[in-house]
């Protein structure tokens, strides 16, 4: 695919919104455009985050697995969602497995040439870094409210 | 505006009666979920509610509780409650079969105000049971459907075996043009669904901010969250409705159990404007 | 306005009875003074006083004879309007079903309550609000209370805990009485000048031998109930005070007084205008029968106010601040006057002697907000 075609594709994505040509340049080098069928195992629990997705179409259900127990579905990423930040922190491996549930587009980033160009110039690193927390703080706050299980039933015994 | 609607008028009218009605039907929506349609035939006059309210459901010598009515308000003869089974009464409701017999006294609260949302996109955000309080509104709104602009339905469960109204849904989203988005705090590897808190799902939606109605019930924290979401995508508060939930006793304002602050929930809830409640939602233990 | 003699007090209890009023007035039991029905102007507690301070109640005799030289004990007149426990349906089994009937309300007594001070007349005003002006009326509190005749009396004393000038609700009755006496023994004289407030206090009056008052009886009367005015016990400024403590959610004081109290719910069952209630469905041990019962409640019992997740008030210090910001801050809003009428007696029955007038003076001092008053 031509460079003008995905610089395009990857400025509607909002994980890009107001990012300056400069450092839209920076980031394509690093970019290519990807599609998955449905249940592909692109991730693997514990292997090296090498990529960093940014999904467009589709979607992509995170799993964590234990011993003896089946496979725990935690969240879905969707359209205009990434997924993966492991590439940025040490020790740079994915904490969960990620398994397509539809045919699912994305633009894949080369997470060692993107961080990379993060060490060489902290101030594109800074920019990435920003939008990666607040991505991160979202996902917190989502986890600790799906953390209370706010649907459950509780026993209340003689309440009605 | 949110408004009442009057309690049936009996012979003697006395608030605190309550009145045998005849159980038709119970569907169970989930484990721990069930639906009774309830014979209202031998009401006085034909029972009339509004999306938003409830009845004060008894069961013969225990108790009542606060349920809300989640069956269509244009059905005459028959009214729904969805009911979550958490204790003892909502227990000894889940034993019923069709043919006994249970009290109802109502139909009370305050309603959604659909009239606020004509000509306008009307997006309903629901977790858990919350969906049956707006289930009325649907029902309402999809008999008019070209008086509405986009109809957005947000609604997020414990895990896919206990999503409430699959059949609807589907049914919504397929012939009428509804925008049906669903998700789970927990799924398995059958669910191609979305898996996540309900207010995860605004990132796949855009809302015109100027023209949106929003009506929202569900755990408190849950609507807490959603009003945030709502809030960042540019809603003003007073296009924001939620309904809010306290244990009820007498349900028309006399025994004081229901009192959130300054408000009693069963007179002038549960359905609010949030700018009326929106200062009381952060006190801890009001 | 006409003049009591003391046997006219036996004369209006004798009338009252004739048109069938079962006649409420205080008397001494127990060491306390209560309401209870009565037959003769000497149940009555002559020669009697109440001292009253934070947490103490005791009942001396006075130097004189009057017969209302007192203030309030712990009972108030809604346990006569808003009884402790009332029944408002049996059900019995029938078929698959039951049948509901109505606990009747023909049998309800007619009262007539002897005694009113202004304090407990604007009490019972504040609940008849509560009752019955909204859109559901509760039908048995407002069948008693179309029926009760009312003879007040105007306090010529005034107790340790009492706030009524502060509350605007007293020392003397204005309106909502069919009589209202004041209470004067002057030079060896003991008489009482009694206002007419309604056509039936009217007619009772013309049962009984009584002359009308004179200019100076009436002024001496008027003089001892405006002296009561300057001899409150307490006071607490009312100005801005919803606002006060709307502002004052996470005050200081609530982690204080929730070290004193003890949620024992004294305060609730001794306030003339606390209504809060629950309402109980029973059985027989066999089932045949049902029935539904309303109750007192209180704001201090732990799962007064819950969701399915649990308790929303889940300790001592959220709950008294519910009763205290109920009582003076939400109940404007909700019906248009404080609910609370400074008769004193929640400061006099807890057995801590939390008094609400320090606790409103506290926050208004230390306040976290300032607040801008007028």
């Amino acid at each position: 695919m031509e460079k003008e075609d995905l610089t395009e594709i990857m400025r509607q994505h909002p994980f890009l919104a107001n990012l300056s040509d400069e450092y839209m340049k920076t980031v394509i080098g690093c970019a290519s455009n990807v599609r998955f069928v449905e249940g592909a195992h692109i991730i693997h629990e514990g292997q090296i985050a090498n990529k960093f997705y940014m999904i467009r179409t589709g979607r992509v259900a995170l799993e964590i697995g234990a011993p003896g127990r089946e496979n725990l579905r935690i969240q879905t990423v969707g359209p205009g969602e990434i997924l993966g930040w492991s590439w940025l922190i040490s020790p740079y491996r994915w904490h969960f497995s990620g398994i397509t549930v539809l045919e699912t587009r994305a633009i894949a980033l080369d997470g060692e040439c993107l961080r990379n160009k993060c060490e060489n110039d902290s101030a594109f690193g800074y920019e990435m870094l920003k939008r990666l927390s607040q991505v991160m703080e979202r996902r917190i706050e989502a986890t600790r409210l799906q953390l209370l299980d706010l649907y459950a039933t509780i026993d209340a015994g003689a309440r009605t | 505006m949110t408004r009442r609607a009057q309690a049936v008028q009996t012979a003697v009218h006395d608030p605190m009666m309550t009145h045998p009605v005849g159980i038709r039907r119970i569907i169970w929506e989930n484990d721990d979920t069930f639906t009774l349609t309830l014979d209202m035939g031998s009401w006085a006059e034909p029972f009339e509610f509004h999306p938003g309210q409830f009845n004060m459901v008894y069961v013969y010598g225990m108790g009542e509780a606060a349920i809300s009515i989640s069956s269509d308000p244009a059905r005459t003869g028959t009214i729904d409650h969805t009911i979550h089974r958490v204790g003892s009464l909502t227990t000894a409701l889940a034993h019923k079969k069709r043919g006994d017999v249970i009290g109802i006294r109502g139909p009370y609260g305050s309603v959604w105000p659909i009239d606020v949302a004509h000509k306008k996109d009307v997006c309903i955000v629901s977790g858990g049971i919350g969906l049956a309080p707006l289930r009325p509104v649907l029902y309402t709104i999809l008999k008019n459907r070209d008086d509405y602009g986009r109809i957005i339905i947000l609604y997020g469960g414990r895990s896919p075996l206990d999503l409430l109204y699959r059949v609807e849904l589907e049914k919504w989203a397929n012939d009428f043009n509804v925008e049906v988005l669903v998700t789970v705090d927990r799924g398995d590897s059958s669910w191609k669904g979305h898996i996540g808190v309900v207010t995860a799902l605004f990132s796949y939606i855009k809302l015109d901010a100027r023209a949106t109605v929003a009506y929202v019930c569900g755990p408190e924290i849950m609507m807490k969250y959603t009003i945030d979401e709502l809030d960042r995508r540019g809603l003003s508060q007073d296009q924001i409705y939620l309904s809010m939930e306290r244990n009820m006793k007498c349900a028309v304002g006399f025994c004081g159990h229901c009192q959130m602050g300054p408000t009693f929930i069963c007179k002038e809830g549960p359905v609010y404007p949030l700018p009326r409640v929106h200062p009381l939602l952060d006190r801890k233990e009001l | 306005m006409v003049i009591f003699e003391r046997n006219d007090i036996q004369g209006l209890i004798t009338a009252l009875h004739a048109r069938g009023f079962s006649v409420i007035g205080p008397t001494v039991r127990d060491g306390y003074i209560t309401f209870d029905a009565i037959d003769s102007v000497n149940e009555l507690p002559q020669g009697w006083t109440d001292v009253q301070v934070a947490g103490f109640y005791r009942i001396e005799h006075r130097k004189d004879e009057a017969l209302f030289g007192y203030v309030v004990g712990p009972h108030s007149w809604k346990k006569f309007l808003f009884p402790a426990r009332l029944k408002l349906f049996s059900a019995r089994k029938a078929g698959k079903g039951f049948e509901v009937e109505p606990a009747p309300l023909n049998s309800t007594p007619k009262y007539a309550f002897l005694g009113v001070r202004s304090c407990d007349l604007h009490a019972i005003a504040i609940q008849d609000k509560v009752f019955t002006s909204g859109e559901e009326a509760d039908t048995h509190y407002a069948t008693l209370r179309k029926s009760t005749f009312i003879v007040a009396v105007n306090c010529v004393e005034t107790g340790g805990n009492c706030f009524c000038t502060s509350m605007n609700t007293g020392p003397g009755a204005k309106e909502g009485y069919d009589l209202a006496m004041t209470e004067v023994l002057e030079g060896g004289k003991h008489y009482f000048v009694v206002d007419v407030g309604s056509a039936l206090g009217e007619q009772v009056i013309a049962e009984l031998q009584v002359r009308k008052a004179e200019e100076n009886e009436i002024a001496t009367a008027e003089k001892a109930v405006a002296e009561a005015a300057g001899k409150m016990g307490r006071t607490l400024n009312t100005e801005g005070l919803p606002e006060l403590l709307t502002d004052n959610f996470d005050h200081p004081y609530w982690d204080d007084v929730a070290k004193r109290c003890m949620s024992c719910a004294n305060c609730t069952m001794v306030c003339p205008t606390c209504f809060c209630n629950t309402v109980e469905d029973v059985t027989d041990l066999t089932g045949e029968t049902a029935q539904r019962w309303r109750r007192w409640d209180s704001c201090f019992t732990s799962d007064f106010t819950r969701i399915a997740g649990g308790n929303i008030r889940m300790s001592t210090r959220t709950r008294y601040r519910q009763w205290l910001t109920h009582k003076l801050s939400n109940w404007v809003e909700q019906f248009g006057t404080f609910g609370c009428v400074g008769c004193g007696r929640c400061i006099t029955w807890c057995p801590v002697g939390i008094d609400i007038t320090e606790g409103a003076a506290t926050i208004r001092e230390t306040s976290v907000t300032p607040t801008t008053i007028g």
